[in-house]
């Protein structure tokens, strides 16, 4: 039963102007298990998906679904022939009600028949497990139910595969083990799961076989339980990796003689952060840590202004300044690379230089712009030093992969020569290669004696650079951890036991 | 190389829609581009077109800004230029002799008048957050009656040799002064554009008004810039107009002229929803808009059926340029452009071994 194909790819190939996407790409998928697509950003993953979906042309190959050719021209169609997609960003809509959400343009009367509609909602909800009423609001489900909301919509109608591109990437902990929950129950039924995922443990916790992709090829399909996690991290980079392992922090007693570079006392902002005090070394990493929702975002864009700054006092170098907006925050030497790098961060439609010198030359003064060949030589010298891959820096930024568009918000900062700099979730949502690079770079900067704030949802990763975590917990700060042999469960009991 | 590229892909549109007027005028008659000289200054088609479109070009441009920041339209601008124009006049009537330098501080006091209209604009949509539409009705809706009680409910003249020189010719200068007026302004903006950094703030605004908050630029101060230039630009598009009609006609003047602005800023390649923009195309795509207009006289069709065959004009333009067309005529471009590519294997392999020498 187990090893019933649901979907067989063969030979798939598709080319985009300059760039080969697949190249001969195999995939199968069978009918009951979870099948994690792995591979760096520009691996092909998403164009394979979209392949399926029919959001993409193939160029060449062959798609059997149940043993019978298809060829879809839309997506709709991929839809009608029982294949499921939910996307990382939920595509719903926030001010209808659940059940609408899961219904909407699914019928083909003009007509709504609402009772008839909330009770098939109830019930799909209910065999499904989701806790969440049809009439409810969909704004006031929590991000996991949104998301379980948005997998119902795609399983009813008789779905027989599900792709899930990224949808633990805005979850915490315990929401992930409900997805889990939904998503074993499926597989249960006998749907096939396509799970893309940048968290190699969520693959290892759930996935029953691997299929990694490189630079558009095919390197193989694993069972997840004869692939230990270095190897397949080594076959996604292809590399030998004793490059994340080799990274080192610095010895956390290193600095503790100086002035605080800068230090807060009951900082406190609008977005409902409790005053809190903070201070940061010359040369110091140190990172707030917590669950989502727990205030460490809040809390370093208070200390940049980003949220409208309500109370406290802030120093720098020991000497007291203010910062009412981010303008007088970097203008006293602190950079702050956002969370939401597409909200946030990215200007889309500015090329990669002005994305790049936009920072510095708002610094600089709105009568005073670069020359273009400065902006350029600029523009330049990071694209290299960061290793940024863009055809030329007249590139839209929005046409860059997510990592490489992270590391122009990065050289932003970098290029104001900031004394502190916040990185708020650097490597969220981009490949291993380009997350180790930035933790190096984070180490790097530090030994040159710049103080950095480094925020991750991957506690790992923190205890990697960071040599200081501040804990929080409910938007306030519980606890504080130093020390070269930290380990994630210390970190865990902090937040457990709400202090230390 | 490559910047000059992209920018000609912008000015496809409405450059090619110029192109398409100007055949179809050879086509009605060969001497669409005779120039002919009376009383020292140059007329026909073409300086026709210059003169007519003088405050069209100079209003898209100030409506290019407005759209690129926030994002919408400022629909006022005909009435904005109204009761800018209707202090000038009032000035220059009550200051007695009609001298150069009261036109000039006419002039002037109408630009504080621009000022103040693009600011109330301008206060509305960046501090409160109205739509710019929304904001802009107000005015459009009371603007009118604003310059008509300026006018001391009259409409009145401006019979001065001053005004008629500022309206027609300078003797002596071949080209007539609105054209000269809007060249010097376009020149200005030009500066602007150059030694500062409007477009940059600008653009950075209209596409992530977050992202440029946190990266120290206030967006509401640029919005509320790029209104005030927006004054500017009406004070001396009325200035401008008024010198024309020799009178101040405060229910007709400039009327529905923001139709065309918009226009002219769409067909320029400007995005209505903001962003990047490009005040190039809205000037070029002002005077195509004015071109149509004097095509459809000359084509001799009823004035009555003109704005059928203005609209028709449009959808047709609108469709080309819609995304759905480009992407079309993107995608048999580039497989015209892989195939003249293939025919120099020589260059693309050495571009390729040059990539692969940088990794």
């Amino acid at each position: 039963m187990m090893s019933e194909i649901i979907l067989e790819m063969k030979a798939i190939s598709k080319s985009f102007p300059g760039v080969k996407a697949l190249d001969k790409v195999d995939f199968r998928l069978r009918k009951g298990e979870i099948h994690a697509l792995m591979g760096e950003n520009g691996a092909g993953k998403s164009t394979l998906i979209k392949v399926i979906t029919g959001v993409y042309e193939k160029d060449s190959g062959q798609i059997d679904l149940d043993g019978r050719s298809i060829h879809f021209r839309s997506p709709q169609e991929a839809q009608k022939s029982g294949i499921g997609t939910v996307y990382q960003e939920i595509t719903l809509c926030p001010n209808l009600t659940v059940a609408e959400n899961m219904f909407t343009g699914r019928s083909r009367s003009p007509f709504v028949q609402w009772k008839k509609m909330n009770e098939k909602a109830a019930r799909l909800l209910d065999s499904l497990g989701i806790p969440a009423v049809p009439t409810q609001e969909l704004t006031s489900c929590s991000l996991a139910v949104q998301q379980m909301i948005a997998i119902a919509r795609a399983v009813d109608m008789d779905c027989k595969i599900l792709i899930l591109d990224e949808p633990t990437s805005s979850l915490d902990d315990d929401e992930v083990k409900k997805l889990f929950e939904l998503m074993a129950q499926l597989k249960e039924r006998g749907v096939g799961i396509i799970f893309i995922t940048h968290f190699l443990e969520q693959v290892y916790e759930i996935c029953d076989r691997i299929t990694v992709l490189r630079n558009g090829k095919l390197i193989g399909e694993y069972e997840t339980s004869s692939l230990p996690q270095i190897e397949l991290i080594s076959k996604m980079m292809g590399k030998e990796l004793d490059d994340v392992t080799k990274i080192k922090k610095q010895d956390s007693t290193a600095s503790d003689k100086s002035v605080p570079v800068f230090e807060s006392s009951n900082l406190s902002s609008d977005a409902g952060v409790r005053p809190f005090d903070f201070t940061i070394k010359k040369g110091e990493v140190n990172g707030f840590a917590g669950l989502l929702g727990s205030g460490r975002s809040e809390s370093a864009r208070a200390i940049f202004a980003a949220d409208k700054v309500t109370g406290g006092e802030v120093k720098m170098n020991g000497k007291a300044i203010k910062i009412k907006t981010p303008l007088d925050a970097m203008k006293n030497g602190i950079g702050y690379l956002p969370e939401d790098r597409k909200g946030d961060g990215i200007i889309a439609d500015l090329s990669v230089r002005d994305n790049i010198i936009l920072a510095l030359q708002v610094l600089k003064g709105f009568f005073k712009p670069f020359s273009p060949l400065q902006a350029e030589t600029f523009a330049n010298e990071f694209i290299k030093k960061l290793n940024i891959k863009t055809p030329t820096p007249d590139t839209p930024i929005k046409s860059l992969s997510g990592g490489n568009q992270q590391k122009v918000i990065l050289a932003r900062w970098l290029l104001t020569h900031p004394e502190y700099l916040i990185l708020d979730e650097p490597t969220r949502g981009i490949d291993i290669g380009t997350k180790v690079e930035i933790q190096k770079l984070v180490l790097e900067l530090a030994e040159k004696g710049m103080s950095l704030t480094f925020i991750s949802s991957e506690i790992e990763e923190m205890l990697r650079t960071c040599s200081r975590m501040i804990i929080m917990k409910d938007r306030e700060i519980v606890g504080e951890l130093s020390g070269s042999d930290l380990s994630e469960s210390d970190v865990m009991n902090v937040i457990a036991r709400g202090g230390n | 190389m490559l910047k000059m590229k992209s920018n000609l892909s912008h000015l496809f549109l409405p450059l090619s829609v110029m192109a398409l007027l100007i055949i179809i005028n050879l086509i009605k008659g060969a001497d669409y581009f005779t120039i002919s000289l009376v009383n020292g200054a140059l007329y026909g088609n073409i300086p026709n077109i210059l003169f007519g479109a003088s405050e069209l070009v100079i209003l898209s441009i100030g409506m290019t800004l407005v759209t690129a920041a926030s994002q919408g339209q400022d629909i006022s601008i005909g009435v904005s230029a109204t009761i800018t124009s209707a202090v000038f006049v009032w000035f220059v009537l009550h200051a007695g002799e009609v001298t150069l330098l009261t036109i000039v501080a006419g002039f002037l006091l109408s630009c504080v008048a621009g000022l103040a209209t693009g600011a109330f604009n301008g206060i509305l949509v960046s501090i409160f957050k109205v739509q710019p539409m929304v904001a802009s009705l107000i005015l459009f809706t009371g603007g009118r009656s604003i310059a008509f009680m300026i006018d001391g409910k009259l409409s009145p003249i401006l019979a001065n040799d001053i005004s008629n020189k500022i309206g027609t010719v300078i003797p002596g200068v071949p080209i007539q002064t609105p054209i000269i007026l809007t060249v010097i302004f376009i020149a200005i903006v030009a500066i602007v554009l150059k030694t500062t950094n409007l477009r940059l703030y600008v653009e950075s605004v209209g596409i992530n008004r977050n992202a440029a908050r946190l990266n120290g630029i206030n967006p509401k101060k640029i919005i509320f810039l790029t209104f005030l230039i927006m004054g500017v630009c009406t004070a001396v598009a009325g200035f401008i107009a008024v010198n024309k009609a020799g009178r101040h006609d405060s229910v007709n003047l400039l009327k529905l002229i923001m139709m065309d602005a918009i226009l002219a800023v769409a067909i320029g390649g400007n995005s209505l929803i903001g962003g990047k923009f490009s005040v190039t195309g809205s000037i070029i795509g002002a005077y195509t808009i004015e071109m149509l207009n004097r095509t459809l006289l000359r084509l001799e069709i009823e004035p009555a059926m003109i704005k059928v065959f203005k609209a028709v004009f449009i959808i047709i333009l609108m469709i080309i340029a819609s995304p759905v067309v480009r992407a079309y005529a993107k995608k048999t471009l580039d497989g015209i452009g892989n195939r003249s590519f293939s025919l120099s294997p020589l260059r693309v392999s050495g571009a390729e071994s040059a990539v692969e020498k940088e990794d």
